[in-house]
């Protein structure tokens, strides 16, 4: 039997290929061949035969079949063979299967193997795929070698370490008398995977982390080795662009944020460094750049001085002005996150954000939105407002819809006068008025109604507006609704704001008519405006008219508006004596809110509008600075009721504030149920059915707290049977608020098409009292209405 | 058994890169770097999806993308795409520069470095990968010492006789 041929052969013969049909066939034959051959079982060639079908896996071809032969190289002797055989392993075995044990015996051996490079493919590849099993077997192989003195073994060991806690956490501790003299190596690969070594651990073990702090004394030892780093003169081998050792020092600014989170001791050691490097590390180049960002991120999340996260902060500032759009992207990405925390420092370089809108890159179009909803406050409203509706007027349709909701969101918080507000939500709702959110047109309405004063000036703009354009529903459904409220006030031309408009009874009824008969108006928007019609029975004279319409509809093909008009019809001549006491103004509707689910409570009878209390003091995760916002609210001129919505950082997290404005606890009549209650965290499942689609149950969280301290950087997780499909929208926050002061809320929608009983399992993650806390947990206890 | 409603958080990770893929212009894969678990089928939609997210971004788009519950950086160089991802933890900036130093590292190594020398060579790629990361960390900070250790590994395929995987 010939050779088998080459590889690099192999290579050039399939790249001839004109078609993917010919390289199939010539795959195949190939494979065909490879196969005869392993069933020779040839050792001589059986390298290169694994090497070509590495090759062929590559393009997308099925390899398992040479599986077992990877594992026969490992087991040579040949380092030919080994590097080939654990390159196949690492690329075609996978932990799920059961074959992969068969290579821990041959990784056993090569890690105590005479040869260094051999001792290292073993490590390399346990430390890549290494499973739990083959981790538990080997642990004490890799603890040995991490405290070898030979510095190629060490460093590679020590990954390998991170790998096996990864695996198997409860291992760490056996890693622990290894990590002693970690620091003291003079070689910068041990110093670099010793320090990753030392943040797994730290990171995943509260225990270990007092340990490392106190015991082990570790900020002193990297503050030393950083100091060293920066101080120490021109060093080729570790060189980049003029700094040493850039991999290094991030990785020892992570380390000591870790270490010095929630630590005032830690903290203060570092200080001095962490200006140091802030204020003398060369901007010129990106690798600079990086050990600032880093820089930055530790600052921010130790427990530095004012003065030092200040410092940060203006170098956000400094990256926002960079022409690199990668330092703007990661600048505005922190500022994200900083601008609860440090509002008036990240106020400092508002311009700069605002500029950002008019970037090029979409994600740095999303940041700076976001950032901008998040920095506008009683003072900047105006101007704020105006660089953000120039953005929703030309930005790309993905963002209009949140564009507009924060918008929406800002102007109840922060209007500086009613008709203002009324203007801004005429802007966005003509010119993003298909974008705008559902849940907003019940939202306006409540506003507009709330208004008293404006009533005459929004119907007027509201009316005009649809005579330039009725295509966008939700503007057409708020009008409709206004002019059917208010329309007397637009034919009487009683508006104060500016010079009223001369329209007459049947021009209003025309517009209104137009709506019904359009094409472009959906049912819904008829709906509005037949209800509309009937309306201005008892405030226009021309009742004819109406009468007329309203039969008409009294046939209609749409269900839903023959229906109204049916009702309509028999209101016009079996009860015209209760007609004027059904279709009078509608009465101001309250509205209170946290971060909760809300009620829409209306107060019939009452004519005048009242300042009312707040019923709920404003939640504690929002900053100082805007709950006095919204207290200086209470006490101004306005005679609205404070409608209390607290911002999320994103302005979008669609589903929780649905529920939140519309839903009450048991919308669809399933009970809610306690999922978790555990440590102080509680969580609540609520139900509601997805429209259209009956198989979808949407559930919503209400994760609270009730210990005495915040529960931050909550992260809920939820896995469920193989036969369900989950989808997990944003959370309304990840700050679970002390003493039941707030909620987080997220939405799950859980698709069940064979209707099988609902089960799942959660995880939770979260930050207290300075602790990472970690749980999982089962959830068995659904009602049978949700799945059934 | 249960499955995640995102199939790559099978085990939890804080930090750390969870793949490399190296792919060209037309999407061509020219080699795949898994650090986290995942099935064959699971790595092909992956990296179909991904490779189409990466080529369809504009030149005037900045280097990193959320993708999924993911950060990825990527870079191309001539006619190849060098793309990873990492946590949310992790540092973008120095991901980038990690990118630069492979391929430096592949330069050095072949001498101007260039697609068909990645084709080609594809295992060689991987053993310079291989001592350079581990586990989708870096081990070793030193150009020089990655390649001294690659040239020792070298010369022992040289003393095994037998240069039968060419």
């Amino acid at each position: 039997m010939p050779a088998p041929i080459r590889l690099r052969e192999l290579i050039r013969t399939i790249r001839t290929a004109r078609t993917q049909a010919e390289e199939r066939e010539m795959i195949q034959k190939e494979c065909a061949a490879i196969r005869s051959s392993f069933r020779e079982e040839d050792n001589t060639y059986r390298c290169r035969n694994v090497a070509k079908l590495l090759y062929m896996h590559m393009l997308g071809y099925p390899a398992h079949f040479g599986q077992l032969e990877c594992l026969k190289l490992i087991a040579s002797q040949k380092f030919t063979d080994k590097r080939i055989g654990y390159l196949g392993a690492m690329l075609l075995l996978d932990e799920r299967q059961d074959v992969h044990l068969l290579m821990t015996n041959c990784i056993k051996n090569d890690l105590n193997h005479s040869t260094q490079y051999v001792q290292g493919l073993a490590l390399c590849t346990l430390g890549c795929m290494g499973s739990s099993e083959m981790c538990r077997d080997l642990a004490g192989e890799v603890e040995k070698l991490l405290k070898t003195s030979n510095s190629y073994l060490r460093k590679k060991a020590a990954l390998c370490a991170v790998h096996v806690i990864r695996k198997v956490p409860e291992l760490m501790e056996m890693f622990l008398p290894a990590t002693k003299n970690l620091l003291s190596e003079k070689n910068h690969g041990v110093l670099h995977t010793s320090v990753v070594l030392l943040t797994e651990m730290c990171e995943r073990s509260p225990d270990m982390l007092a340990h490392f702090r106190k015991n082990e004394k570790l900020v002193p030892q990297l503050v030393r080795i950083l100091k060293n780093l920066i101080m120490s003169g021109y060093s080729p081998e570790h060189d980049v662009s003029g700094i040493s050792d850039p991999f290094l020092q991030v990785r020892i600014l992570r380390l000591l944020r870790i270490l010095g989170k929630s630590d005032d001791d830690s903290s203060e050691a570092m200080n001095d460094i962490l200006a140091q490097v802030a204020t003398n590390t060369e901007t010129s180049k990106n690798v600079g750049n990086a050990i600032l960002y880093e820089t930055v991120l530790t600052i921010m999340d130790i427990k530095s001085e004012s003065g030092l996260r200040v410092l940060a902060i203006n170098i956000l500032g400094r990256f926002l002005l960079n022409n690199d759009k990668n330092i703007r992207y990661v600048a505005l990405t922190s500022l994200l996150k900083t601008v609860q925390t440090d509002h008036n420092a990240v106020q400092r370089h508002r311009s700069t954000i605002v500029d950002c809108l008019k970037d090029l890159d979409v994600s740095i179009k999303r940041r700076a939105m976001e950032l901008s909803f998040a920095l506008v406050n009683g003072n900047n409203i105006r101007g704020m407002m105006k660089e953000l509706l120039y953005f929703l007027d030309s930005c790309d349709p993905e963002f209009k819809a949140d564009c507009a909701s924060g918008v929406f969101l800002a102007a109840e918080k922060y209007a500086p006068s009613k008709r203002w507000h009324i203007d801004t939500i005429m802007r966005v709702l003509t010119t993003a008025g298909s974008y705008v959110r559902d849940d907003s047109v019940p939202n306006l309405i409540q506003l507009i109604t709330n208004s008293v004063e404006m009533h005459a000036y929004t119907v007027q703009r509201l009316y005009k507006a649809l005579l330039d354009d009725i295509s966008q529903q939700p503007l057409v459904q708020v009008a409709s609704w206004c002019i059917g409220e208010y329309g007397d006030l637009l034919v009487s031309g009683q508006c104060e704001e500016e010079e009223p408009i001369q329209v007459t009874e049947d021009e209003v009824l025309d517009v209104l008519e137009g709506l019904l008969v359009s094409n472009l108006s959906t049912p819904v928007t008829r709906g509005y405006s037949l209800t509309a019609i009937m309306k201005l029975s008892t405030r226009f004279s021309s009742v004819n008219r109406i009468k007329k319409v309203v039969s008409i509809y009294g046939s209609s093909i749409d269900v839903e508006l023959q229906q109204r008009a049916v009702e309509y019809n028999a209101l016009f001549k079996k009860y015209d004596h209760m007609r004027p006491a059904l279709l009078e103004r509608m009465p101001i509707m309250e509205k209170t809110a946290t971060n909760g689910p809300t009620e829409i409570v209306q107060t019939n009878g009452e004519t005048e509008p009242s300042v009312v209390e707040p019923k709920h003091p404003p939640p504690v995760t929002q900053p100082a600075n805007q709950a006095n916002d919204l207290l200086d609210l209470l006490g101004g001129n306005d005679v609205v009721p404070v409608i209390q919505t607290t911002l999320p950082t994103k302005p979008a997290s669609a589903g929780g504030e649905l529920l939140d404005l519309l839903g009450d606890l048991s919308l669809s009549g399933i009970p809610p149920m306690i999922a978790y209650n555990k440590n102080g965290l509680k969580i609540d499942f609520t139900f509601e059915r997805a429209n259209p689609n009956p198989n979808i149950a949407v559930i919503t969280i209400h994760a609270s707290n009730t210990t005495e301290a915040d529960m931050t950087d909550f992260v809920f997780q939820a896995a469920v049977p193989k036969t369900f499909q989950l989808q997990l929208l944003s959370p309304s926050s990840n700050v679970v608020p002390a003493l039941n002061q707030g909620t987080v809320t997220q939405v799950i929608r859980v698709l069940n098409p064979q209707k099988q009983q609902l089960r799942m399992r959660i995880k939770l993650t979260y930050t207290h009292k300075g602790s990472p806390v970690q749980d999982l947990a089962e959830v068995n206890n659904f009602p049978p209405q949700s799945w059934q | 058994s249960f499955t995640t409603h995102c199939e790559i958080r099978t085990y939890h990770r804080m930090c750390g890169m969870q793949f490399m893929l190296l792919f060209s212009r037309q999407g061509k894969l020219r080699l795949q770097k898994w650090y986290v678990p995942l099935s064959d089928k699971e790595k092909k939609k992956i990296t179909r999806e991904l490779v189409q997210t990466v080529l369809a971004r504009k030149p005037k788009m900045c280097s990193f993308l959320e993708w999924r519950d993911l950060k990825i950086v990527y870079k191309r160089y001539a006619s190849l795409y060098f793309c990873c991802a990492i946590e949310d933890q992790d540092n973008e900036l120095i991901t980038l520069e990690i990118i630069h130093r492979y391929v430096e590292l592949l330069d050095k190594y072949f001498g101007s470095v260039c697609e068909l020398d990645i084709i080609f060579n594809f295992e060689k790629a991987y053993f310079i990968l291989d001592e350079f990361l581990l586990g989708g960390e870096a081990q070793e900070t030193s150009k020089k010492n990655v390649l001294k250790a690659i040239e020792q590994a070298d010369l022992l395929q040289e003393v095994s006789h037998v240069k039968n995987c060419e």
